[in-house]
């Protein structure tokens, strides 16, 4: 049991602001994901919670108590680091009883607690041999290994996958989460990799230059992003972002003219706007469609065949358009296509990069990873 | 077949093992001058005086002579536990002042540290000869002339520069995240020093600790000049041998092998050590 509070957390390193008043309520056995461009201030935020490093300013709650004050180790946290951070010249078994070796638990109680651990984890093989015997994954689960065997209340992940081969970080992610409903624990997970925060999450925490952009369940970040950056950020391959005019503005949405001539009418509102807001839509490459009558064309520059899809760069004017379309598809570079949208797809950004709010929810827009288990699962939270 | 192979060795390859063989004589050579010396003081340890005096020469029938002449003159032990003690109580201090002096500097640096460790350095590039007046005064105020408590004292000062230099290089090499890990498992500065920093920095402390024996073991300007008798340590063995009575080669040499000898075989033993850790953090 255990809940997080942010109160207008900021941080300065000198002149530098690198947090600037962030709010944030983590909710008890949620997964919450970091997730930023490198610079963004994830880690340091993270590193705040865990006491690692002192907020300049405002107040760390865990289960309503102010902790700012409190060290690393008294914080009731445990912290899983980027660089594993094991200690070389203990075992396995070392390592994951160190810290009830500092907190002087008897022996016995001890090889319980990492057996218990080892088990869960798949490590008992393992537990008398040396980090540098071990491999790039089992690394990473000693690591996680040290951190089961504190029982904290919040897990703390500083992208934990980054050094792993991309088949392990599949593995190790779905591991995680499997991992998180077995611990029933709060988690909170580091990372600039958006794929780790959309599989993992139940709540995305998006970071830009020290502030938070957005906060959300993955499918509402994904299908209502709230700015331009979170659109560009969320998803990939990336959002395309292209110039349109205003032409008309109803409550029923906003009637936009495309590069070419044509006009769509896009349900999103719009009341607010003047006629000289400059506006962008943003359209994702999965959401474009081939189409012969479609309002949108341009030159094939590059095509890259995935197999059971293909990615075309289309040039349009100054902008390069990534298209996700199907495997088969017969185009070849230098081709000229044709292609569309449905209109609820489109995102609508104004000319501070602010998103046009949808005039229709998306019906998925509030599921959380937990949504997606049948009922009465263990770690349905209550 | 395989003759014909060998010879047929292509010339880039035999040019390569000229060059190598060449290396290695030039090696060879550059070791044994050297080691000559060393090995001349041995051989004439073993020598009479008068063939100590004669024709260099490798060939002589050796006696311990010059030993019994040298121990029946001096207690050479006492020397060597004076030497014994001041290079290792002055190193277990320096190292004791060292490793938390190193630690702030190395894991809570401040704007001044880098300068702090630069004059810290520049204080080695005065001649101690500079300040010798003023350190026997003070010694003689104070009671500390020729006590072993004076010279471990002042080699712990003319050690602890290059120590604190060396251990911070050592330590900065090490991963903070450990030391953060080791920290979110709930050990205090002293448990993180203990148990991971220590540990893990070993063969780094083990180099500087013996490097600063080999310093005050071979330290002979202040010993000469602080110590008279009771704290002498084997430099001033030695001097003593020169001098009044005029030079007597074989037991000058004889007294300088047993003065060496305690060093060189702990030099010999922990050489691998020595080399790891001096090398620690070039080659990662």
């Amino acid at each position: 049991m255990a809940t997080l509070q942010l109160r207008n957390i900021s941080k300065r390193f000198g002149d530098t602001e690198v947090i600037k008043g962030i709010d944030l309520d983590v909710n008890d056995r949620e997964f919450v994901v970091f997730v930023g461009p490198s610079g963004c201030g994830k880690s340091t935020l993270m590193r705040m919670i865990a006491g690692l490093e002192s907020a300049s300013d405002g107040d760390i709650l865990i289960d309503g108590q102010r902790i700012n004050e409190v060290g690393p180790a008294d914080r009731g946290l445990a912290m899983v680091f980027q660089s594993y951070a094991l200690y070389p010249h203990m075992t396995v078994e070392g390592n994951m009883g160190f810290s009830m070796r500092l907190a002087g638990v008897p022996k016995a109680e001890r090889r319980a607690k990492v057996l218990e651990a080892a088990r869960i984890l798949q490590l008992e093989p393992l537990l008398d041999r040396k980090p540098k015997a071990l491999s790039g994954g089992q690394r990473q689960r000693v690591a996680i290994g040290r951190a089961i065997v504190r029982n904290p209340g919040i897990f703390l992940f500083d992208e934990p996958l980054s050094n792993l081969d991309a088949a392990l970080r599949v593995q190790m992610r779905i591991e995680l989460a499997r991992l998180h409903d077995e611990l029933d624990a709060t988690m909170i997970y580091v990372t600039h990799d958006q794929i780790e925060a959309m599989t993992m999450a139940d709540k995305i925490v998006v970071l830009h230059d020290g502030v938070v952009e957005q906060v959300g369940s993955p499918m509402a970040l994904y299908h209502h992003p709230r700015n331009r950056f979170v659109a560009g950020f969320i998803g990939s391959p990336r959002m395309n972002f292209l110039p349109v005019t205003l032409v008309d503005i109803s409550p029923e949405g906003v009637t936009i003219g495309l590069p070419g001539g044509d006009e769509r009418h896009v349900p999103v509102e719009g009341m607010h706007l003047t006629a000289d807001t400059a506006l962008e839509i943003g359209l994702r490459p999965e959401h474009l469609v081939l189409d012969e009558q479609g309002p949108l064309s341009g030159d094939i520059k590059v095509l890259e065949r995935l197999g059971g899809q293909t990615s075309l760069y289309v040039q349009m004017g100054d902008e390069l358009i990534t298209i996700m379309a199907d495997g088969d598809v017969a185009f070849r570079v230098n081709d000229t296509v044709r292609f569309g949208f449905a209109p609820e797809r489109a995102h609508l950004f104004d000319g501070e990069g602010r998103a046009l709010e949808s005039l229709h929810q998306h019906p998925l827009a509030g599921v959380t990873r937990h949504d997606n288990r049948a009922p009465g699962t263990a770690g349905e939270p209550a | 077949m395989t003759t014909r192979h060998i010879n047929a060795a292509p010339p880039a390859l035999r040019s390569q093992q000229a060059r190598q063989l060449l290396l290695t004589l030039v090696g060879w050579a550059v070791a044994l001058t050297i080691f000559f010396p060393i090995l001349w003081m041995v051989l004439t340890g073993f020598k009479t005086e008068t063939a100590a005096i004669a024709d260099p020469s490798f060939i002589f029938s050796p006696t311990l002579e010059s030993y019994q002449a040298v121990n029946a003159r001096s207690g050479y032990a006492r020397f060597a536990l004076n030497s014994v003690a001041v290079a290792f109580g002055s190193t277990f201090l320096a190292l004791l002042i060292a490793i938390p002096c190193a630690y702030a500097m190395a894991f809570l640096p401040t704007r001044r540290t880098k300068g702090t460790l630069l004059w810290m350095l520049s204080t080695k590039m005065l001649p101690p000869v500079g300040v010798l007046v003023p350190i026997y005064l003070i010694f003689r105020d104070v009671g500390l002339l020729d006590t072993r408590t004076g010279l471990i004292l002042i080699y712990t000062l003319m050690n602890l520069p290059i120590v604190v230099w060396m251990l911070y290089t050592f330590f900065k090499d090490m991963p903070r995240d450990i030391l953060e890990a080791g920290r979110m498992d709930g050990a205090s500065t002293f448990q993180e020093v203990f148990y991971l920093l220590l540990p893990l920095t070993m063969p780094g402390i083990a180099s500087t600790g013996l490097l600063s024996v080999i310093l005050s073991w071979n330290e002979a300007f202040w010993s000469l000049n602080l110590t008279t008798s009771k704290a002498a340590p084997l430099t001033a063995y030695i001097a003593s041998f020169s001098s009044p009575e005029g030079l007597f080669w074989a037991k000058l040499s004889a007294a300088s092998t047993m003065a060496i000898a305690p060093i060189l075989v702990l030099g010999w033993m922990t050489q691998k050590q020595m080399v790891r850790g001096l090398t620690f953090g070039a080659v990662k």
